[in-house]
């Protein structure tokens, strides 16, 4: 170990970024899981942009109930990743994934009617930051540092 | 170890908080559900339509007469083309895929009645098929006695109204009238009495009766949800063109195309005026303005849901302060109605509440939204083409649940909205305004279905296998003797008073009230 070691350093912000990103996606698929009645048609089908259609397809009786469990358990699986620092990369690669869905779903162009939101978005908003955010986690991955991985990877490490 | 361990426990607080959260916020929902108990109704499946097609005439075939032909089945080619365009133009704009997707009636549209000939011609050539040539009739008794048509829909001008419907009745055709029922308090009367003695049916067109919303609106006050209602309040805001009636005028409208003196009927004698032709709502002589155009539409909504009956009293107020164009019916009016001895039951000490003011309140100079409130002791509800209900504060049936914070006066306990997440695509301001008032059209498992059609295809089913109308001769002569009450209001400026024991306006020396309701003076 480093003995030289700062209070607080890039690893340990990383860490708690880390962390926090993982709280918001454990959250948000939690309360979905438990509320039956939950379900992604109304953002679905109000989407905007580009990609409208492909959303609006999603819709269907045919899709809707796989699109809302896969996006519980896409949730899931990034939350408790990136929360216990195990397989953070996976992690935070499907995190990518989900919040690029999600803002090209609503996208903040100027041109588009901002629906629902509650701030003030010029281009970017707090999906696009997160997910920026979620770029960071990949590249540095710390559950080696906090995490389950300093357990399992031990021995690797050393 | 700490530093491998330690998000467990963060991991597991997640976990707990987001369930705990879920739960109960459901288990509030269900327990707040089931006191209220309300059951979302679901259409009746109405008997089919079966046998010979009917044979149907239509009586005027302006704005609405077209609006009725295409809710049976029928638009004309102009129509089918301009909403083709407009649903490659934005493709929300669903008009003409809701009109594809209606089911067929089993009917046969044989003849139309329109003084205007551009109009009567457009039927015609547009309905005409190989085996179906739809026949002009130059009169309305014509058409009636042709022995040709099993029913006819009259959406003529509101002085022909009865005219024709009890035409028809006498002679056995079915008929499906506009709304206000009728013109004079006296037609009111003779109407009754030939829809009681005939075997056709009357159907009123108050449309708004199908829309789910408010058959689940009759199942709310019903289980007291509300308490004792002592205020509602229906309004009108219109701020265009058309909403204030100002119709277009036909290019090709002339001496030559409209038979005037069968317009006029018995309306004062006056030359050829296309404004009054095109415009007609907007005069006593031919219609009745915002009391029985737009009241007789609120006023049944809210009878439908509370079947409260003809008021006790009306007292009216406004002017024409809005559209100063020539017109001499009011575009700005309130309209109070008193129900001294309703009640829909109470949550409090027996006696202690009875009796209910129903307030109309009207401009076409402002479109702001002002929604329906039905306001009780115990709470409130919004209705529309989606209902909400929030409680009261001091509620008595609530209380309990109030305090214990399971609910709180300004969060819904019940919303119904079976259109949800349904994009759609509303093309003008008036259309807006029938709309939100349940007007235009209803869902039905998730499609959008015009209400209009709901109303006729129940007449048409009616006729065939028997039952009962929801809009019938009693809903109607409540509807016309109450705008006609709220129009003589304001007319004499003075309450107007209804003796229900012998179903009469009670009288007021001097007044002649049906004179009253036709003076239709120059302004």
């Amino acid at each position: 170990m480093n003995e030289n070691k700062k209070f607080w350093e890039l690893k340990d912000s990383v860490v708690l970024l880390r962390i926090l990103i993982g709280w918001h996606f454990l959250y948000e698929g939690i309360i979905k899981i438990y509320n039956p009645d939950w379900t992604s048609f109304g953002y679905l089908a109000s989407a905007q942009g580009p990609l409208k259609p492909v959303f609006t397809a999603l819709t269907g009786e045919a899709f809707i109930g796989w699109v809302d469990g896969l996006n519980m358990a896409a949730l899931i699986v990034v939350g408790i990743t990136l929360i216990l620092g195990i397989f953070e990369k996976k992690g935070a690669f499907i995190g990518i994934g989900l919040l690029a869905l999600y803002y090209l779903a609503h996208p903040s162009f100027p041109w588009l009617t901002q629906v629902n939101v509650e701030g003030s978005y010029w281009f970017v908003n707090k999906n696009l930051i997160e997910l920026a955010a979620c770029l960071v986690i990949y590249q540095m991955p710390t559950g080696n540092y906090f995490g389950l991985g300093r357990i399992l990877n031990r021995n690797k490490s050393t | 170890m700490i530093k491998g361990l330690g998000s467990l426990p963060i991991l597991g607080g997640i976990w707990w908080a987001g369930a705990a959260n879920s739960l109960m916020t459901s288990q509030k929902r269900s327990e707040i559900l089931e006191q209220l108990n309300i059951e979302p109704i679901l259409p009746s499946a109405v008997p089919s339509i079966g046998g010979d097609p009917i044979r149907v005439g239509i009586i005027g075939f302006g704005i609405r007469g077209e609006q009725l032909c295409r809710a049976l089945g029928f638009a004309t080619k102009e129509w089918l083309e301009s909403m083709k365009k407009a649903a490659e133009e934005n493709p929300k704009h669903s008009a003409l895929k809701d009109f594809m997707a209606q089911d067929a009636l089993n009917v046969k549209l044989v003849g139309v009645c329109d003084v205007f000939d551009v109009r009567a011609q457009n039927v015609v050539d547009s309905f005409t098929t190989p085996d179906n040539l739809v026949v002009r009739y130059r009169t309305y008794q014509e058409m009636i006695r042709s022995g040709k048509v099993d029913a006819v829909i009259i959406a003529t001008p509101d002085h022909w109204h009865a005219p024709m419907a009890i035409e028809a009745l006498e002679n056995g055709v079915h008929a499906y009238v506009e709304k206000p029922m009728t013109h004079t308090v006296e037609e009111t009367y003779r109407l009754r009495e030939a829809a009681q003695k005939s075997k056709a049916k009357l159907m009123v067109g108050h449309q708004h009766r199908q829309t789910l919303s408010f058959k689940t609106a009759q199942d709310v006050v019903k289980k007291g949800t509300l308490g004792h209602v002592s205020i509602i309040q229906t309004n009108t805001n219109r701020n265009d063109d058309n909403g204030a009636w100002n119709y277009d005028i036909h290019e090709k409208a002339s001496e030559q195309t409209i038979d005037w003196q069968q317009f006029l009927g018995t309306a004062p004698q006056i030359p050829f005026n296309k404004n009054h032709f095109f415009r007609w709502r907007k005069w006593w002589a031919y219609g009745s303005g915002l009391s029985g155009d737009l009241l007789s539409h609120d006023y049944d909504r809210l009878n439908c849901v509370m079947n409260m009956g003809i008021p006790e009293s009306i007292s009216t107020s406004g002017g024409i302060y809005t559209h100063r164009d020539g017109r001499n019916v009011p575009d700005v009016l309130q309209v109070n109605m008193e129900f001294p001895e309703f009640s829909l039951g109470s949550s409090q000490t027996p006696d202690k509440e009875k009796g209910m003011t129903f307030i109309y309140s009207a401009t076409l100079g402002n479109g702001f939204n002002r929604p329906t409130y039905l306001m009780g002791h115990d709470g409130t509800m919004e209705l529309g083409n989606r209902l909400t209900i929030w409680p009261d504060g001091q509620s008595t049936k609530y209380r309990e649940m109030i305090n214990e914070g399971k609910m709180r006066p300004s969060t819904p306990i019940f919303q119904y909205d079976p259109g949800a997440n349904l994009p759609d695509a509303i093309s003008s301001a008036t259309s807006q305004y029938f709309a939100d008032k349940g007007l235009m059209w209803t869902y039905i498992d998730g499609m959008r279905v015009d209400s209009t059609f709901l109303h006729l295809r129940e007449w048409l089913s009616v006729i065939k296998n028997g039952g009962v109308l929801s809009c019938g001769i009693k809903e109607g002569f409540e509807e016309a003797i109450t705008s006609h009450m709220a129009g003589l209001s304001w007319k004499l400026g003075r309450k107007i008073e209804w003796d229900a024991s012998q179903e009469i306006l009670k009288p007021i020396e001097g007044v002649d009230f049906d004179a009253v309701l036709l003076d239709s003076p120059e302004v």
